[in-house]
């Protein structure tokens, strides 16, 4: 297991390096907490009383060591503007954030496992050439455009959903799942052409494996030969690719927040932005890339552990 | 010393296949280009003029593609966005090219330390999801033109600094870079003369499909507020700002979404060709 520890002290250095560098961003750049609470009227030395308050007036690196200990035992300041522990703040949000991507996924997987599998029955027949053009035409739509546009036709011209709002579970269970269908189908619907052109991909290049003929030539029918034998031999690469898009999605994510109006964790950093409120950003950033790195740890052992080959290709180079 | 004596007999092959798949795409692109540069000379309205009586008119033959919610010309804002569309969409891949070849040819080249670092340090930008670490970056260095391409620059350099690494070893250890050494060539030699030929190309596409990219994702930063700052327009502030309208002029939302639409499923077009060009490999799949 030598080249797992390699991989857990890799995780650590780019955690490390990824906290420092939100770290560095968010306190070198222009944009001072103290005037933005204050106000452009503040005498300087409320200024400075103030910053000596937030504990601003110390040296960058004490107070990101200060910052990077409390981190690490789940405290993450309170935020400038309002004394909420930044933890708690992400916590609060989380599941909203993780709700719209499992959903998000889900609708993306409905649509582009099914969409490969019929593809690849008749490759370069109609349904291929009409889900390669649907795929080229949403890889083309930026996400907070289709918001704009599914906002207005379900929202506005059918009036089936609500626009914007959020309902928590814990109030509606329906109403919950009206507020998150269009967040989740803006993700959804541009995801999904990426997993269904790598699947397709890979689903031709199984289906001229010798297992597949004998498949074929036991007589079993043409979708038992698929979705039993050539789907799962086929689904390494959209593994990855789940785990790759993930740091697109938290991007999109963010917008989707603010095109819905949901309380997630991007609305949370959008707000944080600004107000200026630098240690609610550099929480919420590290939070972020912290989990994306982790998920792609994540992503690469379960890889890894499907397919022993990896282990010894692509973690020597 | 190119390697591309059999690629071009694919391309013309391809291009009479597909005139028509390329005339289109090509000639929105250049008419979105040619209006955007010559939006000084076309005797348009200022797309910061306030008519506050004409908010929201709907297209006519007064107002072409209709007025926003405060009654600006959106044929002209569309045209002025266009021009900052384009010139962050040119120009922060530029950057990333720049910098981001640079790193990923010296790394492919001498291996060893360099490549580590390199790779390292793509690594922790990579850990970042791309949208929000430009947020953080236009966030605080504030709001304007050139902050915008700066940081969509930034976040151009991980993908070209892998795209020229990857490309870079592939030539590295072909016998004409070796016949070069041989005969006393110095490692700057080789690296300009042998090897960045061999990656400009891919480069080059890379570039042209980061175009339409770094386009939605400075549409993206405006759209959230944090891009382009408020009177200049830009396509992704426009959408943003006709959402307000949208269920009583909701051309003020979908006219920019539309041309921005259409201009990125070309570019990606034209993008694509230019990749199957570049690497005939990706055509087969």
């Amino acid at each position: 297991m030598h080249w797992l520890a390699r991989q857990v002290l890799r995780l650590a250095v780019v955690l490390l390096c990824v906290t420092l560098l939100t770290y560095l961003i968010v306190n070198i750049l222009p944009g001072d907490v103290a005037i933005v609470i204050l106000g452009s009227l503040a005498t300087p030395q409320d200024i400075a009383g103030l910053r000596a308050d937030l504990g601003l007036d110390r040296p960058m690196l004490v107070r990101y060591f200060d910052w990077l200990g409390s981190a690490l035992s789940g405290d993450l300041g309170r935020s400038y503007r309002n004394g909420e522990p930044v933890a708690q703040a992400i916590a609060d949000r989380l599941p909203v954030s993780l709700q719209l991507m499992v959903m998000a996924q889900i609708i993306a997987l409905g649509i582009a496992v099914p969409a490969a599998l019929l593809s690849v029955r008749r490759p370069g027949g109609l349904f291929d050439r009409m889900s390669a053009s649907a795929a080229f035409g949403f890889l083309a739509t930026p996400n907070f455009m289709l918001g704009i546009v599914l906002i207005y036709l379900f929202s506005v011209t059918l009036d089936l959903l609500p626009a914007t709002g959020f309902t928590p579970m814990s109030e509606s269970l329906w109403g919950n799942f009206e507020s998150m269908i269009l967040p989740s189908l803006t993700l959804g619907l541009i995801e999904w052409t990426v997993l269904m052109r790598v699947l397709r991909s890979d689903l031709l290049t199984t289906l001229k494996e010798d297992f597949i003929l004998l498949a074929r030539a036991k007589g079993l029918p043409p979708w038992r030969v698929l979705l039993l034998h050539a789907l799962r031999p086929s689904s390494f690469t959209l593994i990855t690719v789940l785990g790759l898009n993930i740091g697109g999605l938290i991007g999109g994510a963010v917008i989707v927040e603010q095109i819905f109006a949901l309380p997630g964790v991007g609305r949370l950093l959008l707000g944080g932005i600004f107000n200026r409120d630098l240690i609610l950003v550099q929480g919420t950033v590290s939070f972020i890339a912290a989990g994306f790195v982790l998920i792609n740890f994540l992503v690469d052992m379960l890889y890894a552990v499907l397919d022993p080959r990896v282990r010894y290709v692509r973690f020597r180079s | 010393m190119s390697a591309s004596a059999a690629e071009p007999t694919v391309g013309v092959r391809r291009r009479r296949h597909l005139s028509w798949a390329l005339a289109l795409p090509l000639g929105w692109v250049l008419l979105v280009a040619i209006l955007a540069i010559t939006a000084d000379w076309l005797g348009l309205p200022d797309p910061a003029a306030q008519e506050l009586i004409q908010r929201r008119k709907p297209p006519s033959t007064e107002y072409l593609l209709g007025t926003d919610n405060l009654g600006r010309d959106m044929l002209s804002r569309i045209i002025y966005g266009a021009r900052t569309s384009l010139i962050v969409g040119i120009c922060a891949p530029f950057l990333g090219f720049l910098i981001g070849g640079a790193i990923g040819i010296s790394a492919g080249y001498f291996r060893g330390k360099i490549d580590l670092l390199a790779v390292g340090f793509i690594d922790v930008l990579l850990a970042f999801p791309a949208l929000v670490l430009a947020l953080t970056f236009t966030a605080y260095l504030g709001q304007s033109l050139f902050n915008v391409t700066l940081a969509l620059g930034i976040l151009s350099i991980p993908a070209a600094a892998r795209v020229s690494r990857a490309n870079t070893l592939a030539w590295a250890n072909r016998d004409f870079v070796l016949a070069a050494r041989t005969i006393g060539a110095s490692n700057w030699r080789i690296l300009t003369r042998e090897i960045l030929p061999n990656v400009l190309p891919a480069m080059f596409a890379f570039w042209l499909v980061a175009i339409s990219v770094i386009i939605v994702a400075e549409g993206a930063l405006s759209f959230l507020g944090l891009g382009i700052p408020a009177p200049q327009p830009s396509w992704g502030g426009m959408i943003a700002d006709g959402r307000e309208a949208l269920d009583v002029a909701p051309h003020t939302a979908l006219i920019p979404a539309a041309v921005m639409f259409l201009t990125v499923l070309s570019l990606n077009f034209l993008g694509d060709m230019v990749r199957n060009l570049v690497d005939p490999r990706r055509s087969a799949l």
